[in-house]
């Protein structure tokens, strides 16, 4: 069952890889050959590859490079320190998962009235779509700035900027939900006489919870990719979005990747944790394994 | 009177044209008939139902449940309903679906439990209360259905072919069973269904309907006696009126 799963996947991590270190040994290349020319020294294909993977600032810089970076700024370092990736990594999760739970909050709450109110769901709805029309990365500098200048400064601008991405999906895939129950299912609650909110509790709230759950999934990864674009803007302080900015200005290609491998395993986690959240609450709810 | 149909129509607007699903219906059905509607697929036995329960309402004529416009029978609870499918909420459990009614009454927990194991017991599900619906079989998800119905004990049955999906000898089973629940409590039961044999041995009235538009064509009053043991069925007695259904039917037939 391991096996299975792990099999395919590891298959792609080495093809990437082997792809990787291909581009690794083109895309330096050159800057190298000019090197050899410079110094007039006699080089080999061996040689070659050997220093095109050994830059300080590369092009693209080689995986295993990237892996020595990460473990020498996670495992080596302090939590505590500046330099600390698990520092950053934490700074950025902390203001992610922040954002996510209002973001899951503002879109459920949001669903509910559009399914609940006839008025709502003409009102609201082509706002919430024109909302997400804008880029991010337009808004996120006005949000961090209007919010400093009013005295909100570090998690929760942030976290804003996570909830504004987030609710969107949320919203649309729970509006979805709550509209799901089959018609005869309505009727049945209808014969009962049953109350808005019985109706609401008993069949629309359960039948949404699959739907729900998508939602998250995407909900969760843009709440990451909204908390490091709100990094950007604050001057590069702490946070993965603070490593790929400042790695960036100085050309430390090394740090640029290592930063991005952690945000990208980092969103992994995320979504795998929410799938598991997902099983459970299904297996709770009667779910066929 | 329980139900009482007066020149009852309906018309369907669809995309291509008008359907009469229902066309002049005069029906009367007084408290404690155990009445069949039987026809051909389409012939509006399903929307007829439903009318009496407030899920659709009529284009033309009128229509009293207890006396009332079918929307203030359905307030006040005067009906369960059994549909067509057996529309099972699928995260809950057997007994917790068979409760859902109950729940929504507001009745007790204790009062709930006692009537859940009730039924659960009356449709020979015994065992199966844990079970989630997936994990049963499409006719034992039609006798959760049923039970759920009859839990909600309103002294008015409308079923929509309940033992449609299920094998002969669950069925026989299954039809005893009502029979005896209705000679016991009272019921007013509008009973829909496919098989002759089965609305002649249960009712005591049967309609016959015919499609386009849907009407009925004849309402046969049963003299079978009340005590109605299964071999009912071979009797000379039974044979007439079955037969009499059966002509029914194919007169309505005949018009296409
Ligand atoms: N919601 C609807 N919109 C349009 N037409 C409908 C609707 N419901 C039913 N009809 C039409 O009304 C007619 C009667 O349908 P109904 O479901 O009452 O038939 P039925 O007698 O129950 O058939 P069956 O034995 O197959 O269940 C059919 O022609 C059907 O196509
Ligand atoms: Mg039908």
């Amino acid at each position: 069952m391991l096996r299975q799963k792990l099999l395919p996947v590891l298959t792609i991590i080495a093809a990437i890889a082997v792809i990787w270190y291909g581009f690794t040994v083109y895309l330096n290349a050159p800057w190298q050959l000019d090197q050899y020319e410079k110094s007039a020294t006699e080089w080999s294909m061996t040689d070659l590859v050997r220093d095109t993977m050994a830059h300080d600032r590369p092009v693209l810089p080689a995986p295993h490079q990237v892996v020595a970076e990460i473990w020498k700024t996670t495992v080596k370092k302090k939590v505590t320190s500046k330099r600390s990736l698990i520092y950053h990594s934490w700074i950025t999760l902390s203001s992610t998962l922040l954002g996510f739970v209002m973001g899951t909050f503002t879109g459920m709450m949001l669903a509910i009235f559009i399914v609940e109110n006839r008025a709502m769901d003409k009102s609201l709805m082509p706002w919430i779509i024109a909302s997400q029309t804008i880029p991010i990365l337009a808004i996120a500098p006005m949000i961090i700035v209007v919010l400093n200048a009013i005295g909100l400064s570090g998690l929760l601008p942030k976290a804003l900027i996570s909830t504004y991405l987030s609710f969107f999906p949320i919203a649309v895939g729970m509006v979805k939900g709550l509209r799901s129950p089959d018609p005869m299912l309505i009727d049945l609650m209808r014969t009962y006489n049953c109350s808005r909110w019985q109706l609401f509790i008993t069949l629309r709230l359960p039948s949404s919870i699959p739907y729900l759950f998508t939602s998250m999934k995407i909900a969760i990864a843009i709440s990451l990719v909204g908390a490091i674009v709100g990094e950007l803007p604050t001057g590069a302080v702490a946070g993965l979005g603070a490593r790929l900015l400042s790695g960036s200005y100085y050309g430390q290609t090394i740090q640029i990747w290592s930063a991005l491998l952690t945000a990208a395993t980092l969103a992994a986690l995320l979504v795998i944790a929410v799938n598991i959240a997902a099983q459970i609450t299904q297996r709770m709810m009667g779910a066929p394994k | 009177m329980v139900i009482k149909a007066d020149k009852l129509n309906l018309d369907f607007e669809t995309n291509d044209g008008v359907v009469h699903a229902l066309r002049d219906l005069d029906l009367e059905i007084g408290a404690g008939e155990f009445v069949s509607l039987i026809g051909p697929s389409g012939c509006g036995k399903t929307t007829f139902l439903r009318v009496i329960a407030d899920l659709e309402t009529p284009t033309g004529g009128s229509i009293a449940v207890n006396g009332q416009p079918p929307e203030q029978a359905r307030l006040a609870r005067a009906y369960g309903y059994v549909f067509q499918a057996p529309a099972l909420l699928s995260w809950r459990t057997i007994a917790r679906n068979i409760s859902l009614p109950l729940e929504i009454m507001g009745l007790s927990s204790g009062e709930q439990q006692e009537r859940v194991e009730r039924m659960i017991n009356l449709v020979g599900l015994d065992g199966f209360g844990g079970k989630f619906p997936w994990q049963l079989s499409g006719g034992m998800q039609q006798r959760a259905s049923i039970a759920r119905a009859l839990a909600f004990d309103a002294d008015l049955l409308l079923m929509d072919e309940p033992f449609g999906a299920l094998d002969e000898i669950v069925r026989d089973h299954l039809n005893e069973q009502l029979l005896q629940l209705w000679k016991k409590t009272g019921k007013t039961i509008c009973f829909v269904t496919h098989s002759i044999p089965e609305a002649v041995y249960l009712s005591t009235k049967i309609v016959v309907m015919s499609p386009r538009p849907g009407r009925i064509t004849d309402v046969i009053t049963s003299d079978l006696p009340d005590d109605r043991p299964l071999d009912i069925r071979e009797t000379p007695k039974f044979l007439e009126i079955a037969q009499r259904v059966r002509e029914g039917l194919r007169e309505g037939h005949a018009d296409d």
